[in-house]
Order: structure tokens, then sequence, then C-alpha cells
């Protein structure tokens, strides 16, 4: 007798079919999405009195229902945003003698803008037809300053970029690593913390 | 008698197919590991704005999700053109927002709780007035930590088109 004790393959002809197939639910039912954004914390509300601040502390960002943006009461072109803020951030108008007196910065000192950037608010308020697209292209210009000067104090410090830092704390998986690279940040955020308040629309 | 074989006669041999499942496998587990399963049909445009300083996300066990746009064509007949939220499948009005955020905080584990975060996906041509109004009602119930969801790319981008 023929073939006794050997068994017939399996006729793998159909194998890509089946493949096929499931690649193309897959296709279907999936969709690749976007895992970026900007973070922010919400205020609590509060129904005490706010704190009072000194006018050259804020920054006040403005943006109306035709998407013009204005800058403590004067139209700027969103280009320039980037570099007003960096320059409101990084004013440092504190005097020497002062206990705000900011020693890394490396800014104007004039009187008439933030003294520390500790101290620095950006507050930026809207109307109810501004468009999203632009406060969101706000939000990255004035996110962008804050990057810009803690970049330059990360290379300063240890030589490395603040936005590589983060990127690489999410991906890093030794603890000891982890928390050295937390306490770096951490520094880094103390020199230049991201004071950006979203006010409520009247 | 010389006998010619006539296998080699000029013709090209067959492709092999042979090596074809293994490629489309390779594909389907490509695709397997990069998407992932979509959770709710989308009834409002969704396009998304452009950034570029952006963060990448937490690990998405801990996001609850808020959609707001325009209804899509198949309903905009139905529903209008104004911008509207949905919250899982279907449309909702900024009221429903702190009951939804309050049941889908309640479902997760205890220990991600305070690490909820709104991931607030809203397409380009919307007002502010409705982000605000969904920011007002989330400060309600005391979940703050939102997110601006946005695609990663030149903001400039966003400004280009912003009528329609």
């Amino acid at each position: 007798m023929k073939n006794r004790g050997e068994t017939p393959g399996v006729n793998a002809g159909s194998m890509a079919d089946i493949a096929f197939l499931l690649l193309i639910f897959f296709l279907v039912t999936t969709s690749i999405e976007t895992d970026v954004g900007f973070n922010r914390m919400l205020s609590p509300i509060d129904i005490s009195p706010p704190l009072p601040y000194n006018d050259k502390n804020i920054l006040l960002v403005q943006v109306n229902h035709n998407n013009e943006i204005l800058v403590d009461n004067e139209l700027v072109d969103i280009t320039d945003l980037r570099r007003i803020a960096v320059a409101f951030i990084d004013n440092g108008g504190a005097t020497l003698d002062s206990e705000h007196y900011c020693d890394y910065c490396q800014g104007e000192r004039s009187v008439f803008s933030s003294e520390n950037p500790n101290k620095a608010v950006i507050s930026l308020s809207s109307e109810r037809d501004t468009g999203y697209a632009t406060f969101i292209a706000i939000q990255n210009e004035l996110v962008g300053a804050y990057n810009q000067l803690r970049n330059r104090e990360a290379l300063k410090l240890y030589g490395v970029k603040y936005t590589d830092m983060e990127s690489e704390y999410l991906n890093v998986t030794s603890k000891g690593r982890k928390a050295k690279l937390k306490e770096k940040i951490e520094t880094i955020k103390r020199r230049y913390p991201q004071k950006l308040s979203e006010a409520e629309i009247k | 008698m010389i006998k010619y074989s006539n296998k080699t006669d000029g013709g090209v041999p067959p492709v092999s197919t042979a090596s074809l499942p293994d490629i489309v496998f390779m594909l389907l587990f490509f695709f397997m590991t990069v998407t992932v399963m979509k959770d709710s049909t989308l009834k409002v445009a969704n396009e998304l704005p452009n950034a570029s300083e952006v963060k990448k996300m937490e690990k998405k066990d801990r996001i609850i999700y808020i959609h707001v746009g325009r209804p899509t064509e198949k309903y905009s007949a139905v529903f209008g053109s104004e911008p509207k939220i949905q919250l899982n499948d279907k449309y909702a009005e900024v009221s429903d927002i702190g009951t939804y955020v309050l049941e889908q905080i309640g479902k997760m584990p205890a220990h991600l709780r305070p690490y909820a975060t709104i991931s607030l996906k809203v397409d380009k041509r919307t007002g502010m007035g409705l982000i605000s109004d969904i920011k007002q009602e989330l400060r309600k119930v005391n979940a703050l930590k939102v997110n601006y969801t946005t695609y990663d790319g030149d903001a400039f981008m966003n400004l280009r088109k912003t009528d329609n």
C-alpha cells in the first residue's frame, strides 16, 4: 500500500488569503491616533479673592473675535509673540539687593517688566468667537518661549536640552537614572516655572 | 537518439509565491502594533489643530476623551452645523459633561483616579466659547487635568485656513 505511515502535508496555498483577510480586518477596525498635546491644569473654583499681583509681573495676552492678538493692549503679530514672551519672562528686573534678584536671567532688566521668572505670569484671555486654532497657535508660542529658556538653562547646567530630558524621562526604565533625571528636570522647572493662566471669558 | 529536455525552452520561470504569506503576516503584525481599536465612531468633524511644542500624553488607561466639532455631513441635516460635543457614541450638552466625567473616573481603578486626564479633542474651527463652557463644567466636578490634544506639526499652519 502507498502512503502508509506518512501523513500528507497540509496545503498552505490559502494561507496568504487568510492573512490578507486578517490584515484587512485590522485596517478597517483600527486607527492611528495622536497622543500628543498641551497638558494644562485648570484652576479650582475658588471664592477667595485673587492675590494682589504687581502689574509689571503680568503679561496680558488677549485674542479678539477677529483672531487679532493684543499684548499689553498693543496689536502684535503672532510671529513676534515668542520673542516678546521670552523677553518678559527672562527680564529679571529686581535689583541686586532685592530678595527676588535673578542671577541666571539674561534679559534687559527693565524696571517696567517682570522682576523674576518665578513671579512672571502670562495671562491669556479670549473671546467667545475666538478660533480654537488661533488659541492653540498662541499656546504653542508661549510654551515655546518657556521651552526655549528651559533649554538654555539645561544646556548651561547639564549640557543637554530640556525637551530631550523630558522625552527621555518617559522612556527611561532604570530607577536610579529616572530619579536623577527627575531631579534635573525639577531644578530647571524651578528656575523657569510655567505660569500660564487662561482667563475666563466674561 | 538524443532526447532534449524541454525544461529550458526560453520561457521565464514563474515567480515563487511561497513567501507571500510571510510578507502579509509581517504587514499584519505591523498594523496590529501601531494602531489601536476605535472605541467610538465619530459623529463630529475632528480635524485637530497642529502644534510643535507638544508633550506626549500619558498612558491610555487614565484618559477620558471629549470630542468637539461640527456634526459630520451625515448628521448635519438633523443637528445643524454648530459645533457639538460628543461623549462616547452620542451628542451631548455642556451640562452632561460633569456627570460623564465623574462616571468615567468612577470606572477607573482607584490608584489611577488622581491621574485622570481629560483629553479635549476639539476641531480647529470651533470657537473658544464652547471650550470655555466645557472647562467651567470640568472645574465644577474638580477634574482639573486637561490636555488639548493636537497633531504634531507647524502651529502657524492653523492660521492659514481659519475661515469657512
